[in-house]
């Protein structure tokens, strides 16, 4: 277990992280970071398949189940649209010699 | 040191690489050039961290976790259904998938806290100390109710911002009393949540999960559509917020660092589209906005028609052309016709800039995916305070479906909703030609000005339709007398 001010620098430290990372970024990036940024919490998802992986009840493991399947689901789609937006930025270069 | 030692500590390596991989991921997102191996590099890193939680407390019934195959079976459904979708959807329904998504990830964070919550139950409520049973950390308990509920809210929010965006629901929904009733469900959930910290019993924790997946319907249903980008970046941060309390309560860093990072970003980004569109948060959340200013002044004058040929020989004539494209452009899917049309223009010598507004499309920076998409070079596109100087020096500006974000009512009418929204100065450019399907309002519900300004002609078309008719009418300048 993580001790309590242990926790509290471990939360002040990463907030500074996300704080200083999205105040220099472009506004033509916003889009995608948002996105990216959803991506980077479908890490949810394996914290939902400890939950499911301790379940012993039918209760807790339907609780999992829908866990998993709903943090698998943000991670994998979350995945797809960044990726997707971020291949146009890349391509967009390239036109960029030829007005 | 024996074999399930030696796995944990892997297990715990791993989550180390995948944090770092996360936290280098977005940092390379935030720049154009490396955007794109940043996405990859976070996706390896959260890969990484699920094939190695495959493997936690192995070793009692194999090597592999618990409930394995009821694992793999939902990741992958689940990663199939989305991995289609997302690789499908077009480009402008994009906010309403990260919103669909987001709303995944939130109800995973709320499931996790279910699952913690009825253990600790389990543990508050057993007849007699059990050796071995583990002890529970009252800021433990406090977390795991805080995450559930912002994640519940996250949750069933961001599913309603998706029914809104892809057009499943009115736009708003409102009664009277409806802020009373909204209140009294967020006092609901937090006493019910209170009760479940004090005394965790598993009709309370069903019922604080009732309340707090109800509040987050609540809250959502009468925001307007013009506000989702901001409520969709806030619901962001709101799951993060909540993977990394229960990440917390699980003792899980990776999930903490991810959480809190994606939390801290998410809440600095939805502050700075709400000052985009001269707003507060609270003031997007809990004030009807949207509705349609009954107050409003009276707008004088008429709107005056133009055709193709005739505004393709405004601009035939025009020097300086500013297009202003709005999410309007791309429903009608005109973007590619737009840079072609703008292509002639400067084959025939003319300067054509794009401006944007910050909030153009459905989140900011979404136009400028759309443009992006359709091969407009960055040199082109102009941001709302570079090219506000220099709409005085342009000859036509060009709208194409955009509204809100042009209405000089935002600077004029203090009874207007949209009065102190930045806008984009098109109503000092010498001559505006407006495209637009129809003659109804824009998304916040208001007439424009600009449209019944003496400079200003209305091309009633289809987006495409309206391009391809001006692209036409300047070749026919060209070949008629164009020399």
């Amino acid at each position: 277990m993580i001790d309590g001010f242990l926790a509290l620098y471990l939360f002040m430290l990463a907030a500074f992280t996300g704080h200083e990372i999205i105040a220099r970024v472009p506004v033509i990036l916003h889009t995608p970071l948002m996105s990216g940024s959803n991506f980077v919490h479908g890490i949810v998802l394996i914290g939902a398949m400890v939950a499911l992986g301790e379940a012993t009840t039918p209760t807790e493991q339907v609780i999992g189940f829908i866990g998993v399947f709903l943090g698998a689901g943000n991670a994998a789609g979350g995945y797809v649209v960044t990726e997707r937006m971020l291949e146009m930025f890349k391509s967009s270069k390239k036109t960029e010699n030829k007005p | 040191m024996n074999s399930a030692q030696v796995i944990s500590y892997l297990i715990q390596a791993s989550y180390f690489i995948a944090a770092v991989l996360l936290i280098m991921g977005i940092k390379r997102m935030s720049s154009p050039v490396t955007a794109r191996s940043g996405i990859q590099w976070a996706g390896v890193g959260v890969l990484v961290a699920v094939i190695a939680t495959f493997f936690h407390h192995g070793g009692a019934h194999g090597i592999f976790i618990e409930n394995a195959a009821l694992i793999f079976v939902a990741i992958a459904i689940s990663t199939v259904i989305a991995w289609y979708s997302g690789k499908r959807v077009a480009m402008t329904a994009m906010p309403q998938m990260v919103a669909l998504y987001n709303g995944m990830g939130g109800g995973s964070a709320a499931a996790i806290g279910a699952s913690a919550l009825l253990g600790f139950a389990a543990i508050a409520n057993a007849p007699r100390f059990v050796p071995g049973m583990p002890a529970v950390n009252p800021s433990q308990i406090v977390l795991a109710v805080i995450g559930a509920l912002i994640g519940s809210i996250s949750f069933t929010g961001s599913l309603i911002a998706f029914a809104k965006l892809q057009g499943w629901m009115d736009k708003t929904f409102r009664f009277s009393g409806q802020q009373l009733v909204n209140g009294l469900c967020f006092l609901a959930a937090v006493v019910l949540g209170a009760m479940v910290v004090l005394h965790p019993q598993t009709q309370t924790i069903v019922l604080f999960f009732a309340a707090a997946l109800l509040f987050g319907i609540l809250m959502t249903l009468p925001i307007g559509g013009a506000d989702m980008p901001v409520v969709i970046s806030l619901y962001n941060a709101f799951t993060g917020l909540a993977v990394g309390f229960e990440g917390y309560v699980q003792g899980n860093i990776a999930l903490i660092i991810a959480g809190i990072v994606v939390g801290a970003a998410g809440t600095l980004l939805t502050r700075l589209m709400a000052k985009a569109m001269n707003r507060s948060i609270s003031n997007v959340l809990f004030s009807n906005f949207g509705s349609g200013g009954g107050a409003a002044q009276e707008i004088s004058g008429s709107l005056k028609p133009i055709e193709a040929d005739d505004a393709a020989s405004l601009l035939y004539m025009a020097e300086k052309i500013i297009i202003v494209p709005g999410y309007g452009m791309a429903v009608a899917q005109a973007q590619h016709k737009i840079w072609e049309l703008s292509k002639n223009l400067i084959d025939r010598g003319k300067s054509v800039k794009f401006a944007i507004h910050p909030v153009a499309g459905r989140m900011p920076g979404h136009m400028n995916v759309l443009l992006a998409e359709a091969g407009v070079p960055y040199d082109l596109i102009a941001d709302m305070d570079d090219v506000n100087p220099e709409f005085p020096n342009c000859d036509v500006a060009i709208v194409i479906g955009a509204n809100d974000v042009v209405n000089p009512v935002a600077k004029t009418d203090k009874s207007s909703p949209i009065y102190g929204m930045p806008i984009l100065d098109v109503a000092k450019a010498k001559q505006v030609i407006v495209i637009k399907r129809g003659k109804g309002t824009g998304f916040a519900g208001i007439e424009n000005a600009l449209f019944y300004q003496d400079n200003c002609r209305m091309l009633y078309a289809d987006g495409q339709a309206a391009a391809s008719g001006l692209i036409a009418g300047l070749k026919a300048v060209d070949g008629g007398g164009g020399h």
